[in-house]
């Protein structure tokens, strides 16, 4: 530990949390830029572990940037990232990811099987080729989300929220402790959002950390039992109920707000999720 | 050995063989390019190499290979390297970016052609476009048939050295592809998600790119950069639209590739003459027209993506649903008491009435229409869907029950079990009996 970090109380947790090996993430003055811009300052924070962790912002607050300075995607100009307290290369094989929809190309000639076998690359090696027995678990993960019927289907084949699924399926066959995923709800139906978010719980039955980027802040509550409201800056972190209440949703999203207030009044409702 | 085979071997066989060895290589590397939408790459890197041939020439003052490899391979990577910078630092999008170095790259390299150290030199701009397949014969090549069967006819005759070029850099490519099949597959298909499991993405698709360099290098004294662009691109593009498996795509690709090489190189050699022309056509462009031509037939025809299957299958769901609109209407008539209706205004109104007869949904009876058993049976699961629909938009979408025909009208036609929506009462919102559904539905949990 810095010898230099005072010894903290829980309210102080925001401005410098303490850092542990028991932390599945601990984020320590994060600054992000492109262009000079600053896209994220100082950012610090730290994730408890077994939690079900909401990043929630306005559009450009930097929620998708954090999750890829995070994994090493996006190259920080200043601060530290640690899983359990070590540092990237050496927490990779405990780490999941999912990427926005977006970000491929659905047209590519591989099938759902195919894509959720990727998850398994990492495990498989160098020069090898996929066995059945990583076969099976892929396959074990589609059927997990739902979607065993469809495995050989071509992806571009399959609809938005299909895709979605097959996206948390190869997370899934990844086998990890600590799951990145960066909006997973967006565009998806009714029974593909009660389909992941029931997933997500029981990953973290199992002890697994969720951190999604997440738009819908009337979901917030009911789902997440642990939010950081970012805007460049961390506006807020802690347990959901406590993060967002009004003040830190004006806080974060500024004058836009009729919508928000309903929401922090149904978050506040809500009251404490655990 | 009969004349005319030793006059093929000498003549011809070489020069076919290399054709054929580039034209794969070109097909397998390129369907990664394609498939990443990165194209222009082949394009960018066979232009881009020009002045570094120039450059290797001027220092070496040979054209012998190895220098010539250097000097393209340090262009090539000058372009990919150029690329990236303008991309990033230009804010233009990556085709941009790419026309911008190559065109430049290949006006220094044109330039230093023309410029007075240079001007009495062997080296042609159009060679490099056009290549030179004419020019690889085997002139030693030996008469007795069993002197094929030793390996020091290999190596003691003046077999062009082009050949050996091209055949190592077919082994490395089709190597390289088969053993790191899964890693081009991930870093080409989401590069983020495989730099975040601890694969570099940036080692994997730089090989790859160095390798599409050699190959282009490689390739053009032979085939000419025209070809190379092609075959980078068009073969690919052909597998893409037969097949929905990448290693399917992959080897397509390298097929379509090699029988393109094949046909074009008779087609620009021999027809010609055959047909009593008097000089050959150009192999290298012969080669491109025929890989043209193939990718355009496939457009037209393929089985799964084609233009003809497309209509086919537009066809088809076209007269289902027509059917089903005049299932439809004979299943409310005789709701309504009639059930059988005169057949000529459905004639008339364009109905598939010949059709549905001759499938035993529909039958005639004294110029009126009604419905079979098993016409009656379709109904049923059609005006179910229908209704289930009205009552899905009324109850939970709160569309006012005068507002949901047209949408049901539409809906109707899916019949996948999951897309159908669950049933809340036994009559719709306008008070019409909803039909039961097939036995399963009262299982299902």
């Amino acid at each position: 530990m810095n010898a230099t970090t005072p010894q903290l109380t829980t309210s102080a947790l925001t401005a410098h949390p303490e850092h542990s090996a028991e932390s599945p993430l601990s984020v320590h003055a994060l600054t992000v830029a492109y262009h000079r811009k600053p896209v994220l300052w100082d950012v610090d924070f730290d994730v408890p572990p077994a939690s079900l962790m909401a990043i929630v912002g306005p559009n450009g607050a930097g929620k998708s940037t954090l999750i890829k300075a995070c994994l090493g995607l996006i190259p920080a100009a200043a601060g530290e990232v640690e899983f359990w307290g070590e540092p990237l290369r050496r927490a990779r094989s405990r780490i999941g990811y999912v990427p926005q929809r977006e970000s491929v190309d659905w047209d590519f000639p591989v099938s759902a099987l195919d894509v959720v076998c990727m998850g398994r690359y990492r495990k498989v090696g160098w020069l090898r080729r996929v066995s059945k027995t990583h076969k099976a678990a892929a396959m074990a993960c589609l059927e997990r989300v739902g979607m065993k019927e469809l495995s050989h289907r071509q992806i571009g084949k399959l609809s938005g929220g299909q895709q979605q699924r097959v996206f948390l399926a190869r997370a899934l066959a990844q086998e990890a402790e600590l799951y990145f995923m960066d909006e997973p709800f967006a565009g998806v139906d009714a029974a593909t959002e009660r389909a992941i978010i029931g997933v997500l719980r029981d990953l973290q039955r199992e002890g697994k950390t969720i951190i999604c980027v997440h738009h819908d802040l009337q979901t917030v509550g009911s789902y997440f039992d642990y939010a950081l409201l970012l805007n460049m800056r961390v506006v807020a972190v802690g347990p959901t109920s406590q993060t967002l209440t009004q003040e830190n949703l004006v806080k974060s999203y500024g004058g836009r707000l009729t919508l928000l207030e309903q929401a922090g009044e149904a978050i506040a409702q809500m009251g404490p999720t655990r | 050995m009969s004349e005319a085979w030793h006059h093929f071997i000498a003549g011809d066989l070489v020069a076919l063989l290399s054709c054929t060895l580039a034209v794969v290589t070109c097909g397998v590397l390129g369907s990664y390019l394609v498939l990443k939408r990165e194209s222009l790459m082949g394009d960018a890197i066979s232009h881009a190499v020009l002045p570094g041939l120039v450059v290797a020439f001027m220092i070496s003052q040979s054209r012998a290979p190895v220098p010539m490899f250097i000097g393209a391979g340090i262009a090539a990577g000058l372009t990919v390297l150029l690329t990236m910078l303008v991309r990033r630092w230009g804010g233009v999008e990556p085709g941009a970016a790419m026309g911008v170095v190559f065109s430049v790259m290949f006006a220094l390299g044109v330039y230093l052609i023309e410029s007075e150290a240079l001007r009495d030199i062997d080296l042609d701009a159009s060679c490099v476009l056009y290549g030179q397949v004419e020019y690889l014969v085997w002139w030693d090549a030996p008469k007795d048939p069993s002197a094929y069967l030793k390996l020091a006819t290999y190596t003691d005759t003046d077999i062009p050295p082009a050949l050996w070029a091209l055949g190592a850099i077919f082994v490395i490519a089709v190597a390289f592809v088969a053993a790191f099949f899964k890693e081009l597959r991930i870093t080409t298909f989401d590069p983020q998600m495989a730099r975040a499991a601890g694969i570099p993405a940036w080692l994997v698709q730089g090989a790859l790119v160095l390798l599409v360099a050699l190959a282009v290098v490689a390739s053009f004294q032979a085939i000419g950069s025209i070809l190379v662009i092609a075959m980078l691109i068009c073969p690919a593009a052909t597998a893409r639209m037969l097949t929905d498996r990448l290693g399917t795509q992959i080897m397509l690709a390298g097929l379509v590739a090699g029988l393109c090489a094949i046909a074009g190189y008779f087609a620009g050699a021999k027809l010609p003459t055959a047909l009593g022309a008097e000089h050959a056509l150009n192999i290298a462009g012969m080669i491109t027209v025929v890989a043209g031509l193939v990718f355009g037939l496939v457009c037209f025809a393929s089985p799964s993506h084609g233009f003809i299957a497309r209509a086919v299958r537009q066809r088809r769901l076209a007269e289902r649903i027509a059917i089903e609109d005049l299932l439809g209407l004979l299943y409310r008539s005789a709701e309504a008491g009639e059930t059988f209706v005169p057949i000529q205004p459905m004639h008339a109104a364009g109905m598939p009435v010949a059709r549905a007869t001759k499938l035993g949904l529909v039958r005639a009876e004294a110029s009126k229409l009604g419905l079979t058993d098993s016409g009656r049976e379709r109904a049923e699961g059609l005006i179910r869907r229908h209704r289930l629909w009205e009552g899905y938009l009324v109850e939970r979408a709160g569309l006012r029950p005068d507002h949901v025909h047209a949408t049901a009208e539409l809906l109707e036609h899916v019949d996948q079990p999951a897309a159908i929506p669950t049933q809340s009462g036994d009559l719709d919102p306008h008070g019409k009996a909803i039909p039961p559904g097939p036995e399963t539905d009262a299982e299902s949990p």
